[in-house]
């Protein structure tokens, strides 16, 4: 299979020069985030006086919200990858380019990674002097947590970028919604432990469960939890197939069809 | 010899009969059009051509690749463009012809642009959004952008539509001496029989996805007994016989 890097940078070209050229969407990226860390900043300040668990940890609740942004950046900077070439109409050209599907796949993923770094990395930075909290201090684990969640998040973002190709642009919102139904189960603010045992093993099946638990390994025990990155690392790979795999299909399909020359607004 | 040959080519969507048993080939370094009212299947006998649909049976090979299984070795000497379908509007036309340069493999970009604005008169509008701009003007970034990587293979859906005769005659005119220079096989899809008449050495004509009539324009109009594409056209959507009066 080959794989042009000339082809895959002429893409994240095309996508860096919408960014370069619009602040208000910069802006956008880094809002939401900084937003919600914020918000569970001061929920975090709370608990902590308030709840002996949380008081163990400080921070635990920003850490948590900023983890999922990454993921949920992960998905959006995919899918958003996507949808823009469906709102401009660009796909027909792009489909009879020299673009092989899976390089499209593969720039979707780059600039996920540069919109993820843009959105949540100001929140990040903000939370050092607003809540005297940095992430940083998780040390290497952070770089494995966020790559896990990434991972993920992309996974999801193909998805919908397949459904969206299959059922039109009425499937848009799937990018933003699909992935809040995962975020119960993810156990983000909450060990897994304390969904109803007939749940939990479909937290477990989810990698993003795996993190958090590892993630609060670290933060109470001071531990890295070996075995559970490995397995959010062998769930990622099974997904991040899958979600490749259908969005491959769905390109098929599209061809079939002939969807690919009039999709659009 | 032949840039593209076709046989017994397919499409269904669902029971619908799209494209109906074709089979032709087009002479390198010809220009061909393919006529036929809404629905007589160009569109779809274009988008299969580009590999963008797949047909229900069939091949087509192109530039001497199957277009089914290798399309990939073809493509980077192809280039389409159609009214129909957009470059982002939000890049200016710089941008759009760098990032498309890109995907094609241009050798030299900045020097092939810089070629193409020249000629292209697309000077005063180089930097500005492709969103917008003008019908004329975007039928020029949309030439430019076809003619990035000198496909040998030209596939063009309804290039002058909504032009008006002014800029139309300059597009045809330009797309004419680029195949006198190059040698380039062009394939278009028209509704234009004044501009099929102008550009084309061959002509399909196309009725509920078969090929019922082909020749040159003057050979068909001799064979109809008619005085121009037009009446030709006329005669095959209608089904009347050759000669008779309408």
């Amino acid at each position: 299979m080959s794989l042009s890097s000339r082809r895959i940078q002429a893409m994240c070209l095309r996508h860096l020069y919408i960014l370069k050229g619009s602040w208000p969407r910069l802006l956008e990226m880094a809002y939401w985030p900084a937003v919600n860390m914020v918000v569970w900043g001061f929920t975090n300040r709370f608990f902590a006086e308030h709840s002996t668990w949380v008081a163990q940890a400080g921070g635990i609740l920003i850490g948590a919200v900023l983890l999922w942004d990454v993921m949920f950046r992960g998905n959006l900077g995919v899918a958003l990858s996507f949808l823009e070439e469906m709102w401009s109409r660009n796909l027909g050209h792009l489909s009879v380019s020299p673009l092989r599907p899976h390089e499209l796949v593969v720039s979707m993923l780059t600039m996920s990674l540069i919109r993820t770094v843009i959105g949540v990395l100001p929140a990040a930075l903000l939370a050092i002097p607003l809540y005297h909290y940095s992430i940083f201090t998780l040390g290497l684990p952070l770089v494995a947590f966020w790559f896990c969640l990434m991972v993920s998040g992309w996974a999801m973002g193909l998805a919908v970028s397949a459904l969206v190709l299959r059922f039109g642009l009425g499937a848009e919102s799937l990018a933003w919604v699909l992935i809040f139904a995962m975020a119960p189960l993810a156990g983000i603010y909450y060990p897994i432990s304390t969904l109803p045992a007939w749940l939990q093993p479909v937290a477990w099946a989810l990698p993003p469960a795996h993190v958090f638990e590892g993630m609060r390994a670290v933060v109470f025990e001071g531990t890295m939890r070996l075995d559970l990155l490995a397995s959010a690392l062998a769930l990622n790979a099974v997904y991040l197939a899958l979600g490749a795999g259908l969005f491959l299909w769905a390109w098929h399909g599209a061809r079939v069809r002939g969807a690919l020359l009039n999709v659009g607004e | 010899m032949s840039a593209i040959e076709v046989q017994a080519l397919f499409k269904s969507f669902g029971p619908i009969k799209a494209v109906d048993g074709l089979d032709f080939s087009i002479k390198a370094g010809s220009t061909t059009a393919l006529l036929g009212g809404n629905g007589a299947g160009k569109t779809t006998t274009l988008s299969m051509l580009l590999g963008l649909l797949l047909p229900t049976s069939g091949s087509i090979t192109v530039l001497g690749e199957d277009m089914v299984r290798h399309r990939y070795r073809v493509l980077p000497r192809m280039n389409f463009s159609s009214p129909y379908v957009d470059l982002p509007h939000r890049l200016s036309v710089r941008q759009n012809l760098k990032v498309y340069g890109g995907l094609y493999g241009v050798e030299r970009l900045a020097d092939r642009i810089a070629e193409l604005t020249a000629e292209l008169e697309l000077g005063e509008f180089i930097d500005r959004p492709a969103g917008k701009l003008s019908a004329g003007q975007k039928t020029r970034v949309a030439l430019a952008k076809a003619l990035l990587n000198k496909p040998d293979l030209l596939l063009l859906d309804e290039p002058t539509a909504s032009l008006d005769p002014d800029t139309a005659d300059w597009v045809r005119g330009w797309f004419h001496s680029y195949q006198r220079a190059t040698g380039a096989t062009i394939v278009l899809a028209s509704h234009n029989m004044t501009e099929v008449e102008r550009m084309c050495d061959h002509v399909l004509m196309m009725k509920q996805g078969r090929i019922v009539d082909q020749g040159s324009p003057a050979d068909l109009i001799a064979r109809f007994g008619r005085a121009s594409m037009e009446e030709v056209f006329l005669d095959i959507a209608r089904d009347r016989r050759r000669g008779e009066e309408r």
